[in-house]
């Protein structure tokens, strides 16, 4: 178990050098730069800019500053090397390990990527705590009260529900919410910053329906499971044995039922991030799903690799967790392995 | 006894001899079998009849749709004319039957532009799908019958994939090849058709490699390997026939998800670019027409309700036929 969990945590570092190198050289060839304006800079400018971030330098060695260094009279071959691979990429690359993004363009250089990130993450972290915190207080008893009542009203509606939930893309049933309040309360998305700050009602909304998707899965996940273990023998045993029916659910059916959930934590980490790309524009939460789209708009580079990337991080360490996590839940899986 | 032959002989087909127990009904296939339990779900066969409905509807776009989705009406350009069943107290912006779901800020017909969005909706599911079967099914094959390198390289390459975040990566291509000639290609559809297909083959190709590993150790390949088949009997007439059921549903799952991700890249301003030709076959999609809606939702909320209404029923009748699929073809996981 601890070499399969070593192996496991060790396997993330090559998953995000192969999502960092894609990202640089899909990126390296889009068109248009940074420095790009309504109104052309001058080249000198443009040219100075570029060398301030290291963007002239070759794409990946960098064999002139060798030779410059050798002409200068420097043989440390620890300061060769260090020149030979300066270059973009791989001080891209070396930059994502020491958690350094490099700058954004778009504030000139003000403010560097992983400070934004530090900055605009926090929003998004609440809207997912909301939304986590919304799909397993509401997606676990509809599941349940749904097994339960199999084949009445109330099952119907739970599984009608999440059927929803689960087919509807959360940007289209956000929209229709949204329209909807705001006709029939004249609700209004746009809000003050303030309101942003903390953790006050305005995660509320755009929290719940950034859970929507999971919430439904969960409760599906949680009506199948509870389904298959009403039939289990230990369960009549245990109602055999007089246990009361409240006892037999909650020690018995849902300990077991609920191990399925923990599986999905790592889909539903991709889908949140996902989710409040779209979910914080249309309800304009400072976050940074909505950092994301902007920079798109400001062709601001290295936010938009710098982002791509620590998302796919938080995926991966998602997955290991979720990996890791079902042998702790489950003791069969342990033995297996 | 005897009278039991005879009328069993009587009811066989000819060719049984009479005397022996013939069949009383032709053998049912696997398939027929799986079509009868699809039929007899309800909510299945109202997600397939929709979809054929959707179908019909993008096949005959020119005729059902009453104005060119892409003209624009000069006289209620900038006056969004409302639904027809909404009343106003300006004639310019009254409902009208000529217009049955209003116009849109360029006075263009908003149900003759949700005729045609059906169309790109169709296409942007099922070609992706096309084609990550046509690479995904091989090399699941082959990566799950041989092992080796290649199935080592599938096992690390799906790693990468599942931790790529989907929507991030079709962006990242989208800025980076958007603008050119491949990006340009039917205002940006065949960029989302690669982009699709180079996330999701991963994913099918590691299905049918669990399948592929699983089915070859059963017995009647064995049999058939210990008889002398060749590699590709076993895998084309015994191996790829049982996988079968579990690539059909998750193809059924793979449409919705690629027409969800067009209209999020199209409402996001990245996906499709607008058409202006007067003939084009596919003028828009229903992530335009929601991204147009959502700035005017307030002056015409109809804008913004029928798209998304429409990509709620097209991926909502996907859902239903995939679990519909699922519960006949792959009783495996059902959920």
């Amino acid at each position: 178990m601890l070499e399969y969990a070593f192996r496991r945590i060790l396997w993330v570092i090559p998953v995000i050098v192969a999502v960092a190198a894609v990202t640089f050289f899909l990126m390296y060839r889009a068109p248009g730069g940074p420095w790009d304006r309504e109104k052309t800079l001058p080249a000198a400018t443009v040219k100075a800019l570029d060398a301030k971030f290291g963007l002239n330098k070759p794409l990946w060695v960098n064999p002139e500053a060798v030779n410059l260094a050798l002409s200068e009279g420097v043989r440390n071959p620890v300061a060769l090397t260090a020149a030979f691979i300066d270059s973009r990429f791989l001080n891209y690359m070396t930059g994502v390990f020491r958690f350094d993004l490099g700058p954004s363009y778009a504030s000139k250089g003000a403010e560097s990527v992983q400070e934004l990130i530090a900055r605009k993450f926090p929003v998004s972290l609440k809207l997912g705590i909301v939304a986590i915190i919304f799909s397993v207080l509401v997606g676990v008893p509809l599941g349940i009260l749904a097994a339960l009542r199999q084949n009445t009203w109330l099952d119907y509606l739970s599984l009608g529900t999440s059927t929803l939930g689960v087919s509807v893309p959360t940007f289209v049933s956000g929209l229709l919410l949204l329209l909807f309040l705001s006709r029939t309360f004249s609700f209004s998305p746009i809000r003050d910053p303030e309101e942003w700050v903390g953790f006050g009602p305005a995660y509320l909304l755009p929290g719940i329906v950034l859970g929507l998707g999971t919430m439904a899965y969960i409760a599906r996940l949680t009506r199948t499971s509870m389904l298959e273990i009403k039939r289990q023998d230990y369960i009549r045993t245990a109602r055999a044995k007089g246990l009361a029916s409240t006892n037999v659910v909650t020690a018995h059916m849902l300990r077991n039922a609920l191990i399925p959930i923990i599986t999905i934590l790592g889909p539903a980490a991709a889908d949140l991030v996902t989710g409040s790309i779209i979910i914080e524009s249309i309800f304009g939460a400072p976050g940074l799903g909505r950092e994301f789209v902007e920079s798109i708009s400001k062709r601001d580079y290295s936010v938009i690799m710098g982002t791509a990337i620590f998302y796919a991080v938080l995926v991966a360490i998602a997955n290991v967790f979720v990996d890791l996590s079902y042998g702790f839940v489950d003791p069969r899986i342990r033995v297996r392995r | 006894m005897s009278q039991v032959a005879i009328t069993l002989a009587q009811n066989a087909p000819t060719e049984t001899l009479p005397g022996t127990l013939g069949a009383l009904r032709a053998p049912r296939s696997l398939w027929s079998n799986a079509w009868r339990q699809f039929r007899r779900n309800k909510l299945a066969m109202i997600g397939m009849v929709c979809l054929i409905f959707l179908a019909a509807v993008a096949v005959f776009a020119p005729i059902i749709a009453p104005h060119n989705p892409v003209q624009s009406d000069l006289r209620t350009a900038g006056k969004y004319r409302q639904a027809a069943w909404i009343e106003t107290d300006n004639p310019k912006t009254t409902g009208d039957w000529s217009y049955p779901l209003g116009t849109d800020g360029n006075g263009r017909d908003v149900f003759s532009r949700l005729v045609y969005g059906t169309r790109i909706s169709l296409v942007v599911g099922f070609i992706p799908m096309a084609v990550i079967m046509f690479i995904g099914i091989p090399i699941g094959l082959i990566a799950g019958f041989v092992g080796g390198t290649l199935d080592n390289l599938l096992m690390r390459l799906t790693d990468i994939v599942y931790a790529f975040p989907a929507l991030l990566f079709f962006i990242i291509m989208q800025i980076s090849f958007g603008d050119t000639p491949v990006g340009q290609l039917l205002n940006g559809l065949v960029l989302l058709f690669i982009t699709l297909s180079i996330i999701n083959w991963t994913g099918v190709a590691r299905l049918v490699r669990g399948d592929t590993l699983a089915l070859k150790e059963k017995e009647y390949v064995e049999a058939a390997r210990a008889s002398g088949a060749s590699s590709w009997r076993q895998i084309s007439r015994h191996i790829l026939p049982n996988a079968l059921g579990s690539i059909i549903v998750a193809g059924a799952f793979i449409v919705p998800g690629a027409i969800i991700a067009e209209a999020v890249l199209t409402y996001l301003g990245i996906g499709l670019k607008p058409d202006v030709n007067l003939a084009a076959p596919f003028p828009t999609s229903w992530g335009q027409m929601i991204q147009s809606g959502q700035t005017a939702y307030r002056n015409q909320p109809w804008l913004l309700i029928a798209p998304s209404l429409a990509v709620a029923l097209i991926t909502l009748s996907f859902t239903f036929v995939g679990d519909g699929l699922r519960d006949a073809l792959d009783p495996r996981d059902q959920i």
